[in-house]
């Protein structure tokens, strides 16, 4: 287990995710606590793997503020007078829910109600630094510090108020925010124990924390913090936020991507009554009073753009095998990323009964967050504060830095819980643009993206070529595995097939569009290639394709949702009629096992649709997920059937459509989402591990369902389609 | 250009003072600082800007504020009572039909024009009369059953127990 993980660490290097490291070691003093949070107690939680530089362990006692703390900090909680329970996490809330589930676990460790906790999340000036809320990490890796944190508080809260009460500690314990003895007879309320006291503790490493089994508010299905907020049209969003005096920002758009600027004529809009217009390079933004005019003003603007002829879809997949001259998307990861081949592929195609090559392709796609980008941006002298929906609230300050030259500690980002970002929204291009604007204004500015522009400026799920070579012999046993994926990254690029021979490579290229993480990465496209290749090698030989992969992997897990999922679907019954097709995928990423089974119909297309393809109908689909202990199962739902309406997009239908340096369908009129009436019948079915840590679970879900309705559209039809989107317009009629 | 002075909204006359061609979205938000309608797409494609306009069921952002003078304009934030929530609401929290929820006020203002409409839709009916709002993170079938719940034809809470399948059975 720990080396599979190590492995994985290893390999998993997400170029699309890997930005700058960090810059920043700051020293925190036991005085800012006490300035930041008044009265109480305040319990820090070091950074997991910076334990061995720490100083100053242990309670200081009540004089030694100026004893340093430890740099790399995770998460603070504080107790006021009153007992209320603060946790401060520099995670970001933005659908997943990680809000709630942060504070179940706090809550469990504490003894205390959910609703006794709050949480404040991505707020830089509040929060400890966090490289930001992405790779389904807030399980994983905060959840277990944030319950140390708790764990620890408990103790010493304990302590202290047995010492208030003057009986042993041993015969204290909290229930429902009370400290009661054994008999109830001596009582105290959290807001008794903290009274008075000015403490800063930092919580031991070794610390237990308390086992899945013994969960009692972790591992139920809290409703979601803030829920009648939301369901009210109360809470803000970035979107919602005025500050006194504000005003509107646009931006003048180049006409093509990577255009530079000729000449600029903006008469027209400085004439206008209240506009002003910032010119700054190739910057041109207005500021004005309402929205309205600020949009009149920069349509009013006159500009030249020159740009030099860029590909269009036609030319991608070839653009893409060439090796990479640029790193796009974020550096780090250099040419040939992959495992450590084993075996020899010549070898195993030498063993095989059955050879097959094939090349699988993935479009660009887009997140369209329904929240587009939006920021508001104010500058208090030379400190700037800024609100934006980002996932990334410290990269966007170091964003901020950069781009106005001051140092970080000038600079505020704060991150309303946020209208999503499915991996869309680690930049900080709508802050800078705000923060622009509001600095030539002198007063606060908001800038909201279009849709267009979301659609235009924001970056895009990597495209991508994926060719496999492979054999396998008669009796079902895989014997080689040669992959090759030219840009679109290395997630689930591993194989949990046996196949003594293999050798996996990622190689980048030079991407025509801005791409970057997108949930679950690589993954989809890495598990449609295979799962669909997969497919294709069972039928060679004839085998069933549940039966096929359950020969060839030994994986107990992955087994375990394979044959859940298989046994809810009901795998092997006929199917009702002969235009349906079934179709089975299953994965592995981020600690996460799936399996998915699908069932469509290939119908005549509706009214709305091409005539000339038949319409691909999903009638089921059949998910089973295991991540290690659930922590809310309602939540866990919940993200799976969002996982595998989202990924029906990718499958059938979604495709950014361009041509030299412009996007063709910025809209949802052009760009097709899944709908309501793309619904098919989910079910879901978790699998519980007690005894496995929670990993993440916002993304893994996702992987399964483009290979699946591909196995399916070849069960239903005999074709095999090997590209995605599958049937952006449905199946053509000749297949 | 035409002016517009008043505006009733949420059973109240409020005065305002916009070009009766601005988006009746635009007016809400920040003339009137009712931010629970929101901008997804401007073009009437997701529905998230989502009104009632004399009852029926309308994309503010593209609706010029001078064609909703005179009538009675509902937003989300009048949905609750007395400081109870609507039962569409309540039924959004008990199906958890939700993630990101900045969909959501579009979700339940399309819905009470929906159920006010039909009172008992079908599965069908609730899927054909939602079709215009998007709800990106992918929760249709929660909302599917929280108009359900709230319309009493089917009991709250299906997703709402503890579904511990072990793979044993199906929770869906």
């Amino acid at each position: 287990m720990i080396d599979e993980q190590m492995l994985s660490d290893e390999i998993e290097v997400e170029r699309y995710e890997l930005f700058e490291s960090l810059a920043y070691n700051f020293s925190f003093d036991r005085r800012d606590f006490i300035k930041a949070f008044g009265l109480g107690i305040v319990f820090i939680v070091p950074a997991t793997r910076a334990l061995a530089q720490q100083r100053g362990q242990g309670e200081s006692g009540r004089g030694g503020f100026n004893q340093s703390l430890p740099n790399d900090i995770d998460a603070w909680i504080h107790i006021d007078e009153k007992g209320e329970v603060t946790v401060f996490t520099g995670k970001v809330e933005v659908g997943q829910n990680t809000r709630t589930t942060l504070t179940q676990s706090v809550a469990d460790e504490l003894h205390v109600p959910v609703s006794a906790v709050r949480l404040v999340m991505g707020d830089t000036d509040l929060t400890p630094f966090d490289m930001g809320t992405f790779g389904s990490r807030s399980t994983p890796t905060m959840a277990p510090q944030l319950r140390k944190a708790a764990a620890a508080a408990r103790e010493a809260l304990l302590a202290m108020a047995a010492e208030q009460l003057n009986v042993a500690a041993g015969d204290l314990r909290i229930v429902d925010a009370r400290f009661l003895n054994h008999d109830k007879s001596k009582t105290l309320t959290l807001a008794e124990v903290a009274k008075g006291r000015k403490l800063v503790k930092v919580i031991p490493d070794n610390i237990a924390i308390t086992q899945p089994k013994d969960w009692t508010i972790a591992g139920t299905s809290v409703t979601k913090v803030d829920a009648a907020k939301y369901v009210s049209g109360k809470h803000q969003y970035t979107f919602d936020i005025k500050r006194d005096g504000m005003l509107y920002g646009k931006i003048v758009r180049p006409a093509t991507f990577n255009a530079s600027l000729v000449s600029v004529d903006s008469k027209a809009a400085e004439a206008m009554p209240g506009v002003k217009v910032v010119a700054d390079g190739s910057f041109i933004g207005v500021v004005a009073p309402d929205q309205q005019t600020a949009t009149k003003a920069a349509n009013a603007i006159a500009v030249d753009w020159k740009s030099a002829g860029q590909p269009s879809n036609k030319e991608l997949f070839d653009v893409l095998r060439k090796p990479a001259t640029n790193q796009r998307g974020g550096g780090g990861e250099g040419g040939g990323g992959g495992s450590r081949p084993q075996g020899s592929i010549a070898d195993g195609l030498a063993a095989a009964d059955k050879k097959l090559e094939q090349t699988y392709t993935v479009q660009y796609i887009a997140h369209a967050p329904l929240e587009p980008r939006a920021a508001v941006a104010e500058w208090n002298g030379d400190k700037l504060t800024v609100w934006t929906g980002s996932q990334r609230p410290f990269g966007v300050r170091t964003e901020l830095a950069d781009a106005f030259h001051i140092s970080e500690d000038k600079v505020r980002v704060i991150v309303p819980d946020t209208g999503s970002g499915y991996g869309g929204k680690h930049t900080g291009e709508c802050a800078i643009e705000a923060a622009r604007l509001a600095k030539a204004a002198g007063k606060p500015v908001k800038l909201t993206w279009t849709r267009e522009e979301e659609f235009t400026w924001a970056y895009f799920r990597p495209a991508g070529v994926i060719d496999i070579k492979s054999g396998v012999k008669n009796d079902g046993a895989l014997t080689a595995w040669e992959f090759h994926n030219y840009n679109s990254g290395l997630s689930g690029i591993q194989i949990k097939y046996e196949i003594p021979n293999n050798d996996i490579r990622f190689h980048p290229s030079n991407s025509p569009l801005k791409q970057g993480s997108y949930r679950g990465l690589a993954a989809t496209a890495n598990h449609f290639a295979r799962e669909s290749h997969i497919d294709e090698l069972a039928h060679a030989v004839n085998i069933d394709p549940l039966d096929f992969r359950l020969k060839n992997i030994k994986d107990e897990r992955l087994r375990a949702v394979l044959e859940a999922t298989a046994k809810a679907f009901g795998w092997g019954k006929s199917k009702p009629a002969g235009n349906h097709g079934f179709g089975l995928a299953c994965g592995f990423e981020k600690g996460g096992y799936v399996a998915t089974c699908a069932e469509i119909a290939v119908e005549p297309p509706s009214d709305k649709e091409d005539k000339a393809n038949k319409r691909i109908r999903i009638v089921r689909v059949v998910e089973a997920f295991e991540c290690g202990a659930i922590v809310n199962p309602r939540h866990l739902h919940n993200q799976i059937e969002g996982s595998i309406v989202m990924a029906i997009g990718g499958a059938l239908f979604e495709s950014i459509q361009f041509d030299n340096g412009k996007i063709l369908n910025p809209h949802f009129a052009q760009y097709r989402v899944p709908r309501f009436s793309d619904l098919p019948k989910i079910e879901v079915v978790l699998v519980d591990r007690k005894d496995i840590p929670s990993a993440g679970a916002g993304e893994t879900p996702i992987v399964g369902l483009a290979p699946a309705i591909g196995n399916a559209i070849f069960n239903a039809t005999g074709v095999r389609l090997r590209s995605l989107p599958l049937a952006p317009k449905g199946l053509a009629n000749q297949t | 250009m035409a002016k517009v002075t008043s505006l009733n909204v949420n059973g109240r006359k409020m005065t305002v003072d916009v070009d009766s061609t601005v988006s009746l979205l635009s007016v809400l938000r920040n003339d009137l600082e009712l931010t629970g309608s929101k901008y997804g797409c401007g073009e009437g494609q997701c529905g998230a800007c989502t009104v009632l306009i004399d009852g029926v069921a309308t994309r503010s952002c593209i609706t010029q504020v001078g064609r909703a003078g005179g009538k009675q304009i509902t937003t989300i934030e009048a949905l609750a009572k007395d400081g109870k929530l609507h039962p569409l609401q309540e039924a959004f929290i008990k199906a958890d039909a939700m993630q990101c929820a900045y969909c959501t006020s579009g979700m339940i203002m399309s819905a009470s024009a929906l159920l006010a409409k039909n009172p008992k839709p079908s599965r069908e009916e609730i899927i054909t009369g939602m079709n215009g709002n998007i709800c990106r993170c992918g929760t249709y079938q929660r909302i599917v059953e929280a108009i359900q719940i709230a319309s009493g034809a089917q009991a709250a809470g299906k997703y709402a127990g503890d579904a511990r399948t072990n793979g044993q059975e199906v929770a869906s």
